[in-house]
């Protein structure tokens, strides 16, 4: 015989009222574990699918002319006169302090080319890296450019230059095989030539040289202005800036989210407390008579107490792992109804045991003042109540 | 200020309650000793307050005003957590009405005071069931409470309250629930635990039952008669 043989046996005669308590518990933590799991799982999907987005990181080499530029027009005239920087530095770039943080790297090379008496944009781009990031990027015709002499039209570029896939194009000299038409994207691709970088350094005459980097970062809670002033050191010539705003917004409903969060798991731990507060209050208070008799025969205050959290450990225990359980299984059936396409990113193991400790800590916290109104009990008048 | 052969005395002993606003004088001015091996009844009518002075002899009730001396030792000037482990090492109680708890088996009731005292899980259970047989219930220790008749759980009450062999035994009212068959058997059973050595007192309003005593000290309207 010792106390928590006694515990034990309070907990199973009485399993309905315990039932509840551990329900309480249930409640508190499977609604925090739910929140929790939502918010990682939109973190991950978005990860996961963090090309969606395009770039968030732009490296063009620095200027000292204005921009004559807005919303798209160029009242500076035709002018493509641009400024590169070195290619062979770009593998610096995989040297900042976040690289890991790095996912996709786009080089490419801008110009202008003549094409039947037409002055057209021509991008030598890293195809594969370029179509990773532009996940919008769909062609109409053909296939997507794979050799050297493969090039990509834009859809207003092969319609004004009248070009089709399966032609050839002229570029300097060049004979190139038109492999595919995009889609209209309503960006500049869509009046542009796309070659791959090799080609497009040699048609321009720009061998070794970029004229701008788009680069795709993302993370959860990812340092996106840090990493840029990190590119930026490493790239003293270059102008770098973060393109915030796609990245920012979704973050910012996942943010809004989790304050969503915090406050129904506070109010819904508080109730749940509040449960586990009346229903050993309750639990106390039948066992007046049962407490006297602790005494009597020579418990310390301090004994009924252990017998009380004992307890109170004991259903927190069992409360900790239903409630995780019963999270997890309520994130997994809730997440493709909250989030479009969206994945249950896993069981989280330190969650589990976060919830462990919390529903250990809720209970005992919530027993504390029955347990002390217990010990403190008066056990002639306990002995006396009927 | 003690004397060497009395196990208990009561010096100017007053206990006063207070029921909504009026006071009740449960003890008036008591004095008495009880020697070491003595079976005590005490008796009187119904509220004259044998149970509030069996209380304050078990170090359970705190009196207003005057001193209780158990083996010379002055047990209101104990911290409450010492005057537990006091009744734990001195005090065996029987209640009146069992007082067993229920989702404990016999044998567990029995170990029940063992369970703040350091012996090893064998020599408990050892104890419990030399006690268990001594108040023959030998094949019945893995009973609930609720499958023995009310003789039965009063022998288990006994039987917990003498398994730390506490040299006092303090009964209120144990044959208060039984027919007199039983409640005589009870009275023998208390018998024979005074005559291996234990200090009884026993609170009773039958006098049928003073026969079985060494002595009986009478209380009534809070005041004792020795
Ligand atoms: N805890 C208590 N609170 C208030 N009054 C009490 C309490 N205990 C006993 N009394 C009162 O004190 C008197 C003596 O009670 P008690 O000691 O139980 O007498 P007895 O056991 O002889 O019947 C009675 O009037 C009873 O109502
Ligand atoms: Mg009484």
């Amino acid at each position: 015989m010792k106390l928590h043989n006694i515990s034990l046996g309070n907990i199973q005669r009485r399993k309905g009222k315990m039932l509840f308590l551990v329900l309480g518990l249930v409640m508190g933590i499977s609604t925090v574990v739910t929140l929790v799991s939502i918010t990682e799982s939109m973190t991950w999907n978005i990860e996961q699918r963090l090309n969606q987005f395009g770039a968030n990181i732009v490296m063009v080499p620095k200027s000292d002319r204005l921009s004559l530029h807005y919303g798209g027009i160029n009242v500076g005239g035709v002018n493509y006169q641009v400024r590169e920087f070195d290619q062979k530095k770009l593998s610096d770039i995989r040297t900042i302090k976040n690289h890991k943080n790095l996912s996709i790297i786009a080089p490419k090379v801008l110009g202008p080319v003549t094409v039947k008496n037409k002055t057209v944009l021509l991008m030598g781009v890293v195809f594969e890296q370029e179509l990773a990031l532009k996940t919008w990027w769909h062609k109409s015709a053909g296939r997507f450019p794979e050799r050297e002499n493969d090039v990509m039209l834009g859809s207003r570029a092969a319609a004004l230059l009248g070009y089709k896939v399966g032609d050839t194009i002229r570029l300097s000299d060049r004979a190139f095989n038109i492999a595919a038409i995009l889609r209209p994207t309503g960006a500049s691709e869509d009046d542009a030539i796309m070659v791959s970088l090799i080609a497009g350094q040699t048609v321009l005459g720009k061998e070794g040289k970029l004229s701008m980097v788009e680069i795709s970062a993302f993370c959860q809670g990812c340092p996106i202005s840090e990493m840029t002033l990190q590119i930026a050191e490493k790239f003293p010539h270059a102008k770098v800036t973060a393109m915030k705003q796609a990245v920012m917004s979704k973050m910012q409903s996942i943010e809004m989210f989790k304050s969503f969060s915090l406050g129904v798991s506070i109010l819904v731990i508080l109730i749940g407390s509040l449960l586990v507060m009346v229903t050993m209050m309750g639990s106390v208070n039948e066992r007046t008579r049962e407490i006297g008799i602790f005494r009597a025969i020579g418990f310390r205050r301090g004994h009924v107490m252990q017998i009380i959290l004992l307890e109170a450990l004991l259903l927190g225990i069992i409360g900790g792992i239903m409630g995780f359980v019963t999270g997890n299984l309520m994130a997994c059936s809730l997440i493709p109804m909250v989030i479009k396409d969206g994945v249950f990113a896993g069981i989280n193991s330190t969650l589990g045991i976060v919830s462990l400790f919390m529903a250990v800590a809720l209970s005992l916290l919530a027993s504390l003042y029955p347990a002390v109104k217990a010990s403190n009990m008066d056990p002639s008048e306990a002995l006396r109540a009927l | 200020m003690t004397q060497a052969n009395h196990l208990i005395e009561v010096h100017g002993l007053n206990k006063a309650y207070l029921n909504g606003d009026t006071r009740v004088e449960a003890i008036k001015q008591m004095d008495f000793f009880i020697d070491d091996e003595e079976f005590i009844t005490l008796m009187g009518p119904s509220g004259s307050g044998k149970s509030t002075l069996l209380s304050i002899l078990g170090g359970l009730n705190h009196p207003n005003q005057g001193k209780v001396f158990i083996d010379s030792l002055d047990l209101y000037a104990l911290t409450a957590e010492q005057r537990a482990d006091f009744r734990s090492e001195y005090i065996g109680f029987v209640f009146q009405s069992f007082q067993l708890i229920p989702y404990l088996t016999v044998l567990e009731n029995v170990t029940l005071p063992m369970a703040v005292t350091g012996q090893k899980k064998k020599v408990k259970t050892q104890m419990a069931m030399t006690v268990i047989d001594r108040v023959g219930l030998g094949t019945k220790a893995l009973r609930l409470p609720d499958q023995l008749s009310g003789g039965e759980q009063e022998r288990v009450a006994i039987a917990r309250a003498i398994v730390n062999k506490p040299p006092l035994i303090l009964a209120d009212e144990p044959t208060g629930n039984l027919d007199s068959k039983t409640a005589k058997d009870i009275m023998i059973l208390l018998q024979s635990l005074n005559t291996d050595g234990h200090t009884v007192v026993v609170v009773t309003h039958n006098a049928d039952m003073e026969a079985y005593a060494s002595r009986c000290i009478r209380v009534q309207d809070g005041k004792c008669f020795v």
